[in-house]
């Protein structure tokens, strides 16, 4: 996360009170009672009170914290499927708790796509008719409409499905036309409530990885919710923490597990499973792209460009590791002129075996900007380790 | 110990109210009973230009299409009984009588039970009221008939059409209010306006639950046109009528059945039609 992203929502002052006098349990809040106390007095429920943040313009933020912080009444706030007591909630110079119903109307439409928790899909529609919901209300021609939906339906691996009915589908499935219904409205922000938690441990894994694909491609400015740390590390870009309706901490994950806010941060970190032992294997990613050792400088330089990479592993035939390459070198040689990229190679970058553990493989990054290659017995590439992915997987285990 | 406590004039007062509103409305009144009066010759005219044969087999048809095999055959064996007893004519009647008074309650009942669904405060006026028409005793309504449209079919619409229009309003209501909270949420997330929530999600999600509503109104519809007979309403309920008034049971049962027979393929025919919109 660069400092230079735009900011896309503010969120300012903004509290919630379920019940009827809410002007009486804010004055309480502001004496400085908390939540249990006002509803012993009131028999008002704060549900948020006085939350502050911003969300960055194509940032990933999930907002996390167990049942009852009031995270999901947060997320309906800001497209006020639950309308806020008193704060602003300003998108793009438009105060949201402000908007007249017409106006209000035209800023979900424009602004917001929403993922559900238990899909809340349309039965009597099909896959395509579902993904096209948000572009048929706002008038778009039939046409367009169309294709837009199949294209996002591609983009969650759905193709062929769109005469399918939603209870044909399994969960995993479901959920992904979900997405595609939010991405194919085309709107700023995707708002994800608990979206993965009524899947699956296996298929939750994988669609967490895709969104973070996803999200990744289309610099989609999303915000998800989720009562589960795991699911928050592994693809959060910053993590919100709530407790009873009040953020606690507000920070990359890297921050969160290093420097715990206070106590009940630490206590969540420390909740996570030690039992497991991880090795590389579990935090490998398949390598994106690999130049070969016959490569001339250009073909690496636009590999490297096609995948935003600034260093390429560098195999042979066989895919043996031979060494790594960086961008500024091969820029250079191709300047000079250059026709082989051999005498470019790098030998001194660290590589291991599938079953390393992950604890020996944190000191390994030191300073290097390169992920670790990981490679079986007879040096073929079988994947990378970033330094993220060491970083969850030992959350998970709780090892920092 | 003789308290003089003076009865309360209800039923005079019901009948001030329904002198006024015949006497004021007649106009209004007498345009309906012409309107509905065309309404039935139109249809009854139709059904009778067929030949029965061609009716049975139209019948036959939709029963195999729309459900099965067995119905079909129940169809054809009991409309083939019904023409050979001699009730053909009054089966039309009657069918014609169901058909137009179902039509009208449908029409009725469905914006009103929308609007049941939206807004609470209708809601709670709207159910004592349906409570109230429900149950009356059915033959009470064929009283204020008789002053508004006079003896005959229209009067017996207009009572059929109060007495079988309840289901149709509550399952409406019940229908959209069954609609899962999270597909609302959906639809509103996305912006929809209230409109197109109602006819894009909540319409389709309570259709088999509308046509539920819409089987038990004409239910409803085919016993009050029975009953109906007794203020002139032409059909298979006139025959019953005669029957006992001549003290004849043999024909009244025979009316009686074909009623059945009716009754049992209507009753049918709407299930399997909203049955067969459930599974798509």
């Amino acid at each position: 996360m660069t400092d230079t992203q735009q900011t896309k929502i503010q969120v300012r002052n903004l509290s919630k009170v379920f019940g009827g006098d809410t002007k009486k349990a804010l004055e309480l809040r502001d004496e400085g009672l908390k939540r249990t106390q006002i509803f012993e007095k009131t028999g008002q429920t704060l549900g948020l009170s006085n939350i502050n943040f911003d969300v960055r313009e194509g940032e990933l933020l999930v907002i996390m914290g167990l049942s009852g912080s009031g995270k999901s009444t947060l997320i309906r706030c800001l497209n006020r499927l639950i309308e806020p007591t008193e704060g602003d909630i300003i998108i793009e110079g438009e105060n949201i708790p402000q908007l007249n119903d017409k106006a209000l109307l035209h800023c979900r439409r424009r602004h917001f796509s929403m993922v559900f928790q238990n899909f809340a899909l349309f039965p009597h529609r099909s896959v395509q008719m579902n993904a096209e919901y948000g572009l048929e209300i706002r008038g778009i021609p039939k046409a367009e409409r169309a294709a837009k939906a199949k294209n996002a339906l591609r983009q969650v691996g759905l193709e062929g499905w769109e005469n399918a009915y939603p209870s044909q589908l399994s969960g995993g499935m479901q959920q992904r036309v979900g997405l595609a219904r939010a991405l194919a409205n085309d709107s700023s922000v995707l708002l994800m409530d608990e979206a993965f938690s009524a899947l699956d441990p296996l298929i939750r894994r994988d669609m967490q990885q895709e969104l973070i694909e996803l999200q990744h491609r289309m610099k989609k400015t999303t915000i998800f919710i989720t009562h589960d740390l795991d699911e928050a590390l592994n693809i959060g870009d910053r993590i919100i923490l709530l407790r009873d309706g009040e953020i606690v901490q507000i920070g990359t994950p890297e921050e969160i597990l290093t420097r715990p806010a206070d106590d009940y941060v630490a206590r969540f970190t420390e909740g996570v499973d030690k039992s497991r032992v991880v090795t590389s294997r579990r935090a490998m990613r398949p390598v994106r792209a690999t130049a070969r050792d016959d490569d001339g400088p250009r073909t690496v330089i636009h590999k490297m460009g096609e995948n935003s990479l600034d260093s390429i592993y560098v195999v042979d035939r066989e895919r043996k590791l031979l060494g790594i390459v960086e961008v500024e070198q091969v820029e250079a040689a191709a300047k000079a002129g250059k026709e082989s990229i051999r005498d470019l190679i790098a030998t001194d970058f660290p590589s291991v075996g599938p079953d390393e553990p992950l604890s020996s493989l944190y000191s390994m990054f030191n300073g290097k900007s390169y992920p670790i290659a990981v490679v079986d017995d007879d040096r073929r590439l079988l994947g990378v380790v970033v330094k993220g992915a060491v970083l969850e997987q030992l959350a998970e285990a709780g090892e920092v | 110990m003789d308290f003089d406590i003076p009865r309360i004039p209800l039923g005079d007062w019901i009948e001030g109210g329904l002198d006024f509103l015949t006497t004021e409305f007649s106009g209004v009144t007498r345009g309906i009973s012409r309107a509905t009066q065309g309404g039935i010759n139109l249809l009854n005219d139709g059904l009778m230009w067929l030949p029965e044969w061609a009716l049975i087999a139209i019948v036959v048809l939709l029963c195999w299409r729309l459900s099965g095999r067995r119905l079909a055959i129940g169809a054809l064996l009991g409309l083939a009984l019904i023409w050979n007893l001699g009730l053909w004519d009054p089966m039309i009647q009657t069918l014609t009588l169901v058909v137009i008074a179902t039509l009208v309650a449908v029409v009725i009942a469905i914006p009103l039970g929308i609007l049941a669904a939206i807004s609470d405060r209708f809601y709670r006026v709207i159910m004592p009221i349906l409570d109230f028409m429900q149950t009356m005793p059915a033959f009470v309504y064929l009283i204020p008939a008789i002053p508004f449209f006079g003896i005959g079919s229209v009067s017996g619409i207009f009572a059929t059409v109060i007495f079988s229009m309840p289901p149709a309003i509550r399952f409406t209501t019940l229908g959209i209010r069954q609609v899962p909270k999270d597909l609302i949420e959906a639809a509103d997330a996305f912006g929809s306006t209230r409109g197109q929530k109602l006819v894009k999600v909540q319409l389709p999600l309570s259709l088999p639950t509308l046509m539920g509503g819409i089987n038990q109104t004409i239910m409803l519809a085919l016993s009050m046109v029975v009953i109906a007979a007794m203020i002139g309403a032409n059909g298979l309920g006139s025959e019953v009528w005669r029957a006992i008034q001549r003290l004849r049971p043999g024909e009244g049962f025979e009316a009686g059945i074909a009623v059945v027979i009716m009754a049992m393929l209507l009753d049918r025919l709407t299930q399997s039609f909203s049955g067969r919109k459930k599974t798509r």
